[in-house]
């Protein structure tokens, strides 16, 4: 039975990560209409940046923030200087983002090298909690606790604000949105950054468990991708809902059929492409 | 009476086809300009370069004394300029009223406020607005729930909104009941003289009588342009139409 627990709290706390990789990943395809493939390198950047800043000051939140900060800096510049000059060519997009995902993951094995870098857990979080019979890592529950907060906040923002208001109107619709005077292109900038920020921090938070390693993005951006599509492109209750059931079929996946495990992961996804292009809650079909 | 709107050797081709091949023409403040031409005229790429959904080949446009065709969509639209589509585009899942109060938003200085709502008093002069076209009683409802024609009458009051000093519409009366379009009609004429209109229509009975001049669009050129009695009367406009 503590099996099962902990295959389930495990589940969470994959979802919980994925959400905060994913929402920002699916805000810029909605938002865009390009598939930004430098997500998972992203992540990998924020992991390795966290590194960096923990060695100095060795504080999971502080790092998962700088790192937010300096991984959205960059995502900014990506976007105005490098896919806003290629706009309206989407292939362009997409594969510029996969070349940068390359650069970046040949760039932080040359500066962090080839070896896999643990992430400590916080101190505070690092005895087991007991929930009834059952013992949990107190920090997994801590990621789906902030995947929580991150989704109220993004929830918040999006339905409750100005900004959102935009955004939104920009995912339903970027020309008309422009026609009534929204800035759609520096609406852009604000997503790509706002989605380069939870990626980054998302891999600071995500190094206790994952670590930093050379092939973290390699690992994630698919997973991302899955979450989109199943969730739908453009809905923050899609990526959501997809990262946990992703993160759920992807942990039962490898614990119980190991040598089917992508199999189970990329069929449903196969099935949503078929079946439902906009997946769950998708504004439009990926 | 001073240009509005100058346009002067505006061109657009799609893969070497020319769709507006030499635009020149010029619409005065205050005038209700319609513009008129066979399918395939360059009639809806007029409009589009004119708002920046399409970026023009050459040429300038110029509001108001200002060149704005490099200028992108939204900044045209802060300059006063203003438009409705061919094929209606709303934001859909929204309420009437916060369609209206989203083109409120695209014109605020607080547009960007990350923590604000959106004020109270854009839902209150959309409220007015909505009022305007006849929309009041559904005012809070979703768009994908009222009826063709009142979509129809959104739009312009998504424009209206804006108080736009030039708004460009583009077939306005297109799939309407014979009644909207005379509600439609009258909506239009009732727009205050500040705001310059340049209306695209098919339907000629409805729309010559709302217009001060009439530019005929044919193959991207202006061929005839001038006062209705004018443009009836030449020899060009019934060759167009009627192919002798």
């Amino acid at each position: 039975m503590q099996y099962w627990a902990i295959q389930t709290l495990n589940s969470l706390a994959l979802g919980g990560l994925l959400f905060l990789l994913a929402a920002g990943f699916s805000l810029i395809f909605g938002l865009m209409r390009i598939a930004n493939l430098t997500h998972g390198a992203l992540f990998m950047l924020g992991a390795y940046i966290g590194v960096s800043v923990m060695r100095q000051w060795p504080n999971l939140w502080f790092a998962a923030l700088a790192a937010g900060a300096a991984v959205a800096i960059f995502g900014g510049l990506l976007e105005r200087f490098i896919l806003r000059q290629i706009g309206g060519n989407v292939l362009g997009q997409v594969l510029v983002t996969l070349g940068v995902s390359f650069i970046i993951a040949d760039a932080c094995l040359l500066t962090w090298g080839g070896d896999p870098i643990p992430i400590p857990t916080p101190p505070l979080l690092q005895m087991p909690v007991r929930i009834g019979s059952f013992i949990f890592p107190a920090y997994r529950l801590a990621v789906v606790g902030i995947a929580v907060v991150v989704a109220i906040a993004l929830y918040l923002l999006m339905e409750r604000t100005r900004l959102g208001a935009m955004i939104r109107a920009g995912v339903d619709d970027p020309q008309m949105a422009s026609a009534v005077g929204i800035p759609v292109s520096r609406l852009f900038s604000t997503v790509f950054c706002l989605g380069a920020a939870l990626a980054g921090a998302g891999g600071v938070i995500g190094g206790p468990i994952l670590s930093a390693y050379p092939g973290l993005d390699a690992d994630m951006l698919p997973l991302a991708l899955i979450v989109v599509i199943l969730g739908g492109a453009g809905s923050l209750l899609g990526a959501f809902v997809g990262a946990f059931i992703t993160g759920f079929v992807y942990t039962f996946g490898v614990a119980l059929l190991p040598d089917l495990a992508y199999v189970i992961l990329f069929l449903p996804m196969i099935l949503v492409i078929a079946f439902r292009p906009r997946g769950l809650f998708g504004k439009f079909a990926a | 009476m001073a240009a509005a709107l100058r346009i002067a050797g505006l061109k657009k081709s799609f893969g070497g086809l020319p769709a507006i091949a030499d635009v020149t023409l010029e619409v005065a403040e205050g005038e209700r300009r319609l513009i008129i031409g066979p399918n395939g005229a360059g009639k809806t790429t007029l409009f589009n370069l004119l708002t920046g959904d399409l970026s023009r080949d050459a040429g300038s446009i110029t509001l108001f004394g200002e060149e704005v065709a490099r200028l992108s969509t939204w900044r045209r639209c802060h300059r006063g300029l203003a438009r409705t589509y061919q094929i209606i585009t709303l934001f859909p899942k929204d309420t009437l009223e916060h369609n209206v109060a989203l083109s409120l938003l695209g014109l605020s200085r607080r547009r960007w406020s990350m923590f604000g709502r959106l004020p109270a008093s854009f839902y209150a002069d959309a409220r007015e607005v909505l009022a305007r076209v006849g929309l009041e009683k559904v005012a809070s409802r979703p768009i994908a729930e009222v009826a063709y024609g009142e979509k129809r009458r959104v739009e312009i009051a998504m424009a209206l909104a804006q108080k736009p000093r030039v708004l460009l519409l583009d077939e306005p009366l297109a799939g309407l009941s014979r009644e909207e379009r005379g509600q439609l009609k009258s909506l239009i004429a009732g727009i205050p003289r500040e705001t310059t209109v340049v209306m695209i229509e098919h339907d000629m009975d409805t729309a010559l009588d709302l217009a001060d001049r009439i530019t005929v669009l044919h193959y991207g050129r202006v061929i005839v342009e001038g006062t209705r009695a004018e443009v009836v009367a030449d020899p060009k406009t019934r060759e167009v139409y009627l192919g002798h």
